[in-house]
């Protein structure tokens, strides 16, 4: 089994469709749909990197970063975030929060392999 | 009371009201007219007594001259100044002294661009931080997000097993009418201007429009409300005369009668009635329910009746395939088309347009052109139809010929 992946993002669809993606290429995905459960899911997995969508029901996911970042042990955990055009305001509070990368909506499947690959190797 | 430094320019500005020599005035006064000379031109400071003397030859009390424009005004002035160097802020009073109806144009091209200036931040904030907007959007890029997604691993993964390609095709399916429901309501949204508020106005033509809308364009009677802007309440008023007019011109009981015997032609009812063909229209439009679009010579819309169904852009300019246009191009030859909105609940509607125009300065003067557009639904399925949108921005029809520039969906 490959690294492990933590996915947060509440489109079903969009996370059937990466979860297929990067399962094929040899990673552990597990997703979750909103940002309740992941403290729990963080000690749980110990994921090697979270992707997270930026617009997310209950918590966003610029509050669920800046509380992951918040914990020592992930101070330098891979974060690669899913935003939409036009967000640029979020992004720039992501970037100070310390996001390591971005994906814009809507994506190849090849960027988001890449992604993957650059940031935690393969 | 001290003199301004403008009291020389009215001391003079009273002499030459009154028809006197400046040698004269000097003389009752017992100063020599080169002093007086000096004193007029305001290169003289004037000392109290000689004022006292000057203002008892001239008949007028000494504050007439010695009190300077409104401390307020010259206050404003300073601050419609700044941030323009090139303003002469030290000779402020001796502007709003000498030309004080100038000075008042000043001010209120200074307020005007002020509250322009807020109404364009309204907007761009609006633009910027509309939840509405900002939820529209995001559903429409995650459904393209997924469907992009999902059909690039539908076409892209040979040994795909068939339940996953039933999950994805079925998640396709979801997600491409999810993605036409966003879209619709994307388009429509931009296109009313989301919920209109009257600090998110845009002009006062939209103020109007809103205004006019809430009396159900029964406007004869309409108070016009205090809360419109300025201009808004000049633009309503002037409407509502307009309004006034045509009923005198084609009165309600007979209007109701020819409406029973001629229907929707503004062409017959106007000769039936010996009245404008433009005052046929608007008793037609805001009478009998139909929507109605007016434009200039320069194809502005100078005013809005929407109806259902018929998206009139609030920003930007219209469809240049509107018959309106065509109408503005042929003055005096009556327009009737059929024609059909673009979408994805595309809808008929039959449009009369005509073009009337006026020379409001006889001969000499330019000629003016006033189009109307009257919009009505259509029962009529078969007929051929000229295809039309909204304004190009929100228009998904991209091989148009009139297109000028590319839609924000496409």
């Amino acid at each position: 089994m490959g690294k492990q992946i933590l996915l947060i993002e509440d489109e079903e669809n969009i996370a059937e469709a990466i979860r297929f993606i990067l399962t094929r290429d040899g990673w552990a995905v597990e997703v979750l749909a909103d940002g309740t459960a992941v403290d729990a899911a963080l000690t749980r997995l110990r994921p090697d990197m979270v992707i997270l969508d930026l617009m997310l029901p209950g918590k966003t996911g610029l509050e669920i970063l800046t509380e992951l970042r918040a914990r020592p042990e992930f101070s330098n955990l891979p974060v690669l975030m899913l935003t939409a055009k036009g967000q640029g305001r979020d992004r720039e509070a992501a970037e100070r929060a310390g996001v390591s990368a971005f994906m814009t909506k809507p994506f190849d499947n090849a960027e988001i392999r890449a992604a993957v690959r650059d940031l935690i190797g393969g | 009371m001290s003199p301004s430094a403008l009291t020389g320019t009215r001391l003079r500005a009273r002499r030459l009201a009154l028809g006197l020599r400046q040698g004269d005035v000097a003389a009752q006064a017992g100063l020599s007219a080169s002093y007086l000379n000096l004193i007029e031109h305001n290169r003289r400071r004037v000392p109290d007594d000689v004022l006292r003397k000057l203002a008892g030859v001239l008949d007028q009390p000494v504050a007439a001259f010695a009190e300077g424009p409104e401390g307020a005004v010259i206050d404003d002035l300073r601050a419609t100044a700044i941030g323009w160097p090139s303003a002469e802020v030290l000779r402020v009073e001796e502007f709003a002294g000498r030309f004080p109806g100038w000075a008042q144009v000043v001010l209120g091209m200074g307020q005007r661009i002020a509250a322009l200036e807020t109404a364009v931040e309204a907007v761009n904030d609006r633009m910027s931080h509309d939840p509405h907007l900002s939820a529209n959007l995001h559903e429409v890029l995650s459904a393209v997000a997924s469907v992009r997604s999902t059909a690039a691993i539908l076409a892209g993964t040979e040994d795909l097993d068939a339940e996953w390609q039933a999950r994805f095709l079925r998640n396709l399916d979801q997600d491409s009418a999810r993605l036409a429901t966003g879209a619709d309501a994307l388009v429509k949204y931009l296109d009313s201007g989301g919920q209109i508020e009257a600090q998110g106005m845009a002009s006062p033509q939209e103020e109007v429009e809103a205004w006019a809308e809430a009396a159900d364009w029964q406007l004869a009677d309409q108070e016009i409300a205090q809360s419109l802007s300025r201009s808004a309440r000049h633009m309503a008023q002037d409407l509502k005369t307009l309004v006034r007019a045509d009923l005198v011109a084609i009165p309600q009981a007979a209007f109701e009668q020819a409406l029973a015997q001629i229907g929707m032609d503004a062409l017959a009812l106007a000769a039936r009635f010996d009245a404008s063909p433009l005052a046929a229209f608007r008793r037609l439009a805001f009478g009998a329910g139909a929507g109605l679009v007016t434009c200039d010579a320069s194809g502005t819309l100078t005013l809005r009746k929407r109806i259902s169904g018929f998206s009139l852009p609030r920003f930007g300019a219209a469809c240049a395939l509107w018959p309106l246009f065509s109408a503005l191009a042929k003055p005096m030859v009556p327009i009737v088309q059929l024609v059909q909105t673009a979408g994805p609940a595309p809808q008929r509607f039959l449009i009369y347009a005509f073009c009337q125009p006026r020379y409001p300065t006889g001969f000499s003067g330019p000629e003016l052109r006033e189009a109307v557009m009257l919009i009505l639904p259509s029962p009529q399925k078969e007929a051929p139809a000229l295809e039309i949108g909204s304004s190009c921005r929100v228009c998904p029809r991209a091989e148009c010929p009139a297109r000028r520039e590319p839609a924000i969906l496409t």
